[in-house]
């Protein structure tokens, strides 16, 4: 088998993971070695796949040969499928090339369980450990930790990656006993548990050592399948909260569930993704980690999943009317950012801008609030803008009619929901 | 009276342009390089390039504050149609309003500066991703086609990540380049560049590069307008995965029994 199979084949195993960042490591070039790391903040994509996804890392298996057999995945053991085994000479020279020409970020590697876990990681860091030393590769790598894999060899991993991440798969545990017979939740929290105490120490470290040696300098991140399972968006939501505060994880991905395999215990072949679900938990996760939202703000037991209509943040904004009107000219940043239409950058201009003079409506466009949303929630020098009529049906009418546009899904779907809502 | 400067296109000259405004007391309604000039019944005045002019400009608004010097720079790398009379707007504002004036992002001098350089400062950012260097045995090659003068904002990002490389980048649309070898760059003018055929090496990376793109996607997500939305589709043109077929074919036919290729069996796993 070719390079060029290989590659097809360990890709397309890949492609379902939706971790693809590059942000987190800064590190700059270092004589006789081979690129650094992005110094921008939101990393750097390179290219965008046809599927609208970005596309910053190499992203592959080292093998797609699996002992597992989880229901949801498509390299479970029991589906008779192509597999495939990159050599690590072979991916070394791989990510190499393609990284001299721009192509990508650095690497992402992941892999199926061959033989063991450990066996897995060895393999994952012969293959890391070849493209630090050897090639002297400076870029980003992110790196998978398998569950269960023993935590020494998990560190060494962290030692030669920028990221780790362990993968819940699935946001309950029943969900895991379930669709994951080898997997447990405990040992998936494990090395995650063990990862953020690491880093912990290591940051500890650094401070006494300046050479201290780095380990996982763009922390650690997870992912877990939407759809798969009938868990509630505020369950996922409440999980996604508590990854970030008692584990400190710097981001936590959801992936649509994509029908791969027949099972009776799955959601059968012909479900689309629920893509409108993940970009709806994708805007609550920004609330949390840059609004100052909380997961029980946005979702109570009453109203257990997001309105498909509208974003959370509307949703929480029409569920809280007494917070409003916001006077963009004295409200603080807090408040500011509650707003539905105003986001983290808008609220830092609306900041700088208003120290100069008293805003009014005009100036807020041109400071980049979108005034479609904005225009029902604030007053400028205690006016609300022209022409507004601040009924709550109509709020919600107008909303849902502002972003139906830009909604994954089809026109069709969309109109329906509409009308049933009104 | 209502004048037009013209002036050599450089960043000196505008700034020349600048301080003689201020020598003869008026507003100028345009400024004109070599390639915008054109017949006018406006007064027109040659403005000619002094270095030390110039300076006496740049001191003056660094003095103000750094970050205006640093618009200022950056503004007239911008591809807005007036960028100078939006300049020279916002300078005159500046010398008599002072450092506050940067606050003001409603100000209309202020406003279409930042808007500009915010452009300018977005397809940078998107072009460090999207540029596409291929090997030619050692030295690396890259092209781009840019609305704004990006190449002195691509430059520190290019030398470091590739430090220990020999690049060029080629802007078609200003027709100059970054040419950089360790420890070494220059900005020149290039009227014209050909990339040359690939070797059979290169344009194996290439294809693999290419299948790697396909193979990503998730087909029961196909989503072209975000796609579009997160990379425009002007930047296209220079992209490998975008390329024809001839752009993956190698400039020889292949010979067998020559060096193993990349995607060749050589590296089989024992």
């Amino acid at each position: 088998m070719d390079v060029m199979d290989k590659l097809t084949i360990l890709t397309d195993a890949a492609k379902y993971d939706a971790a693809c960042t590059s942000s987190g490591a800064q590190r700059r070039h270092r004589a006789g070695a081979i690129g650094n790391t992005s110094a921008s903040v939101a990393g750097c994509c390179h290219t965008f796949s046809g599927d609208g996804r970005c596309v910053t890392l190499l992203k592959v298996l080292m093998t797609n040969c699996c002992v597992y057999d989880c229901k949801y995945c498509v390299n479970r053991c029991s589906n008779d499928t192509r597999r495939a085994l990159f050599s690590p000479e072979e991916l070394a020279e791989l990510t190499i090339q393609f990284y001299r020409r721009n192509y990508i970020e650095g690497l992402f590697l992941s892999s199926g369980v061959l033989v063991s876990p450990d066996y897995t990681t060895e393999r994952m860091i012969r293959c890391l450990d070849l493209l630090r030393s050897r090639h002297r590769f400076n870029g980003y790598i992110h790196a998978k930790a398998i569950p269960g894999t023993s935590p020494e060899l998990v560190t060494r991993l962290g030692l030669l990656a920028d990221r780790l991440s362990v993968n819940i798969e699935l946001p309950s545990e029943r969900g895991l006993n379930a669709l994951a017979p080898n997997k447990s939740r405990q040992s998936i929290f494990r090395p995650m548990g063990l990862i953020t105490n690491t880093l912990r120490q290591n940051k500890e470290e650094l401070v006494k050592y300046r050479h201290a040696p780095h380990f996982a300098p763009a922390g650690q991140s997870t992912q877990m399948i939407i759809g798969a399972t009938p868990d509630s968006d505020r369950h996922i939501l409440s999980l996604t909260q508590a990854l970030y505060d008692k584990y400190r994880l710097k981001r936590v991905f959801y992936s649509a569930y994509v029908p791969v395999v027949e099972n009776t215990l799955l959601p059968s072949l012909d479900t689309k993704p629920p893509l409108l679900r993940e970009h709806r938990l994708y805007q609550a996760d920004w609330l949390l980690r840059f609004y100052g939202f909380r997961a029980e703000e946005l979702l109570d037991e009453e109203d257990p999943n997001f309105n498909p209509l509208v974003d959370p943040k509307c949703s929480w904004a029409l569920k809280h009317p007494a917070f409003f009107p916001v006077e963009v000219n004295d409200a603080g940043r807090e408040e500011l950012l509650r707003v539905p239409g105003v986001g983290t950058v808008s609220a830092g201009r609306i900041l700088s801008a208003r120290r100069a003079r008293r805003l009014d409506h005009e100036d807020l466009r041109k400071l980049g609030v979108v005034m479609k949303r904005a225009q029902y929630f604030i007053t400028c020098k205690g006016k609300v803008a022209e022409g507004v009529k601040l009924h709550a049906d109509s709020i919600l009418r107008n909303l849902i009619a502002a972003e139906r546009a830009a909604l994954p899904g089809t026109e069709t779907e969309q109109l329906s929901l509409f009308d049933r809502a009104v | 009276m209502e004048t037009v400067y013209l002036y050599d296109g450089s960043f000196d000259g505008f700034l020349s342009c600048v301080f003689d405004s201020y020598v003869y007391h008026e507003e100028p309604l345009h400024f004109w390089d070599q390639d915008s000039r054109e017949p006018t019944l406006f007064s027109t005045r040659d403005i000619p390039t002094d270095p030390a002019h110039a300076e006496r400009v740049r001191i003056g608004l660094g003095r103000i504050s750094p970050e205006a010097l640093w618009l200022v720079i950056r503004g007239f790398l911008t591809c807005a149609p007036d960028r100078e009379v939006i300049l020279f707007r916002f300078i005159r504002r500046l010398m008599v309003r002072g450092r506050p004036l940067l606050r003001q992002l409603t100000d209309d001098t202020v406003f279409p500066l930042r808007k500009a350089v915010r452009h300018l400062e977005g397809e940078v950012h998107l072009l460090k991703g999207f540029v596409r260097f291929s090997d030619f045995e050692g030295l690396l090659a890259g092209e781009i086609r840019p609305k704004n003068r990006v190449l002195p904002l691509l430059r520190p990002h290019f030398c470091d990540r590739m430090y220990n490389e020999t690049f060029l980048l080629y802007d078609r649309a200003h027709r100059e380049a970054l040419v950089y070898r360790p420890g070494q760059w220059a900005i020149l003018p290039m009227e014209s560049f050909r990339m040359a055929a690939p070797s059979q090496e290169e344009a194996q990376y290439r294809r693999l590069w290419k299948r790697f793109y396909d193979t990503v996607e998730i087909r029961e997500r196909h989503n072209p307008k975000l796609r579009r939305t997160h990379m425009p589709q002007r930047y296209w043109e220079t992209m490998t995965e975008f390329q024809g077929e001839d752009y993956f074919r190698p400039a020889q036919p292949e010979v067998p029994g020559s060096a193993p290729l990349p995607g060749g069996s050589a590296g089989e796993e024992a």
